[in-house]
């Protein structure tokens, strides 16, 4: 499997968790997936701190289901998830959620709920019934409003929200949760181009200031490409290449992980960028051979 | 940083909660008001003076103490229950139309307790709120199951309908029992539409701990519920153990609904009412909706009761009855507004 280095984690540096102390979610060998077959066949991956790592994939390629699994929303059928080192399965819910949060796709809050109150949702998993609401709290919800910009809109319903304001909203929440490492399963989906380019700079400067670990599945390659500091592409349940964009995003992988036949140039940026050709059928006797 | 956003969400929460006091007051009116009505009216400072200062010599204090009093009473737990079940429900399945009596529980508890007074012949004792919690709870998995298998699966509108055919299927078990003897089912005949009268002071103190920890726990759960509004998965990545919950709740919504059942019989729609009233001025926090719920509920059922016995006086109505005619036109504006 071509996979970089893992670089050496920097701590998530957020105010709340400033003990210095780095939060780490890897698995191995990771077997997952809610029907008789499985959907994740044996896979490696770590979040890494202060990076955005983007996962990607054809449609049913199972980085949903591994983003789940790595919440332990799902519990893999074999392999470990280990969060901190320890076997994710053996933490309470509650002490998984202080850790790690989830964005699930195509979330709906519920009628009338404001922003404000949405993005306090953020702050369940550190409080109890005794004590239920304190400064921190504050402060941590009024810093998740302002990095998405949304405190003008605090207080308005999110079901009147446009579309991107609406998935800031939920970005806050999970922000709000003051988490080592944030999971965002398909954050910028059905989204206007521009929208999307602010959210994923959003978490991409997050994760740099702050250095907490984004775990992203994104739908399109090029956007991964230009916001990801890493890349990992998945095929059938497995990853097939991993690392920095430059490194990932090639003419070969393209057609081996999506079978698809495209260009690949270079964006002013620095980052890659993959031009499709008309007809993207091509590359099917290539992924063929690829398994 | 406004001040404005440095408000607490919680304040929201308080204000919401503000209007307890006023609902509070509105129950004690109520139901002194509810003592106050029957066959002979009895004047409000009566009422208070054989709260207060009972003298048991006098006629009026023995018939508010022993009867008028308990049948308030009754009024007040079931409507709460009921209503608070209701908000239960509708906040862990994330559907506007759960309600104890739409979704089979009801038809469930009293299928149940008629099967026991039958075979038994007992009307009273410890046992009524347990066959009836029983029955609760397998009307609920009848209903779910039966939604679950229905093509695209356990749905608002799929789980109605399941609920409707068990209940009229119970229901026609029972009439067809009735028919076989008539006897044993008499006392049974009024209970099966809903009444708080002639209800034994045993079956409600059996029943009480039952409202009591079915109450406790719901308030307990309100939190976590809350979270549940905005999705299983979401509230999993909050640190909701959803299972866990689910179960709860469906622990707290079967004793509720099972003590109600056993005190007054089925009264319908209190639940599904009550708790859509309350979200009108209170907002999407179940840690508000649930206790205001109580009240409200509790309030709702007493005046109910009041019209039953006024309306048609000297005839009483069954209060499930008025509950129906009250609540029929409200589901139906549910099911315009909300499916």
């Amino acid at each position: 499997m071509p996979a970089a280095a893992i670089s050496p984690p920097r701590p998530f540096e957020g105010k709340a968790l400033s003990r210095g102390q780095s939060m780490l979610l890897l698995c191995r060998d990771v077997v997952s997936g809610y029907g008789p077959d499985p959907v994740v066949r044996g896979v490696d991956f770590a979040a890494r701190p202060g990076q955005v790592t983007a996962l990607i994939g054809p449609n049913g390629c199972g980085k949903s289901t591994l983003l789940r699994t790595l919440a332990r929303v799902i519990a893999p059928r074999a392999g470990r998830v280990l969060l901190n080192g320890q076997d994710i399965g053996s933490l309470s819910t509650r002490a998984v959620a202080r850790q790690v949060a989830l964005l699930p796709q195509g979330p709906v809050a519920p009628e009338g709920l404001t922003v404000r109150e949405l993005v306090a949702q953020g702050r369940f998993p550190h409080q109890t019934l005794l004590r239920q609401w304190s400064a921190q709290d504050s402060d941590a919800v009024a810093r998740a409003l302002e990095q998405t910009d949304l405190a003008d809109l605090a207080d308005r319903p999110v079901d009147s929200l446009s579309g991107g304001q609406r998935q800031r909203a939920w970005i806050a929440m999970v922000l709000a949760q003051e988490t080592g490492i944030l999971l965002l399963d398909e954050p910028t989906t059905f989204l206007d181009l521009k929208v999307q380019v602010d959210i994923l700079s959003l978490l991409a400067r997050i994760a740099r200031d702050e250095g907490r670990s984004i775990v992203v599945v994104l739908h399109e390659i090029n956007m991964a490409a230009a916001f990801a500091d890493n890349i990992a592409m998945m095929a059938a349940g497995r990853i097939l290449a991993e690392g920095p964009p430059g490194a990932v995003v090639t003419r070969a992988n393209l057609a081996r992980v999506f079978d698809l036949e495209a260009e690949v140039l270079s964006a002013p940026g620095g980052y890659p960028v993959c031009i499709p050709a008309r007809s993207g059928m091509a590359g099917h006797s290539l992924r063929a051979a690829a398994e | 940083m406004t001040a404005r956003t440095e408000a607490a969400p919680q304040a929201a929460r308080w204000r919401a909660m503000a209007g307890a006091p006023v609902l509070l007051a509105a129950l004690v009116l109520a139901v002194l008001w509810h003592i106050a009505v029957g066959a002979r009216q009895i004047p409000l400072a009566e009422v208070v003076a054989a709260l207060t200062r009972p003298d048991p010599a006098l006629f009026d204090h023995v018939v508010i103490r022993d009867l008028r009093l308990p049948r308030a009473v009754y009024a007040v737990t079931v409507g709460a229950s009921l209503s608070v079940a209701g908000a239960l429900m509708q906040g862990v399945t994330r559907n506007p139309l759960a309600e104890p009596g739409l979704l089979g529980l009801m038809a469930g508890a009293s299928f149940a307790v008629v099967i026991w007074v039958a075979l038994s012949g007992q009307t009273g004792g410890g046992m009524m709120p347990l066959v009836a919690a029983v029955g609760a709870l397998g009307g609920a998995t009848l209903v779910w199951g039966i939604a679950s298998a229905a093509p695209g699966g356990a749905q608002p509108l799929s789980l109605i309908l399941a609920g409707a055919a068990v209940t009229a299927f119970l229901g026609a078990i029972v009439t067809l029992a009735h028919l076989l003897d008539e006897q044993t089912f008499q006392s049974l005949r009024v209970w099966l539409n809903g009444t708080l009268s002639g209800r034994s002071w045993e079956v409600f103190l059996w029943s009480s701990p039952w409202f009591a920890a079915g109450l406790a726990l719901s308030l307990l759960l309100a939190r976590q519920v809350t979270a549940l509004a905005m999705g299983d998965e979401v509230a999993t990545g909050l640190g909701v153990d959803v299972a866990r919950i689910k179960l709860l709740a469906l622990g707290a919504v079967v004793a509720l609904t099972a003590a109600s059942v056993a005190l007054a019989g089925p009264l319908g729609f209190v639940g599904l009412v009550i708790p859509h009233v309350v979200r009108l001025f209170a907002g999407s926090d179940c840690r508000v909706i649930v206790p205001l719920s109580a009240l409200t509920g509790a309030i709702y059922l007493v005046v109910v009761d009041i019209l039953a016995r006024v309306v048609l006086a000297p005839l009483e109505i069954a209060t499930g009855l008025v509950t129906a005619l009250v609540g029929g036109p409200v589901f139906l504006w549910l099911v315009r507004a909300r499916l």
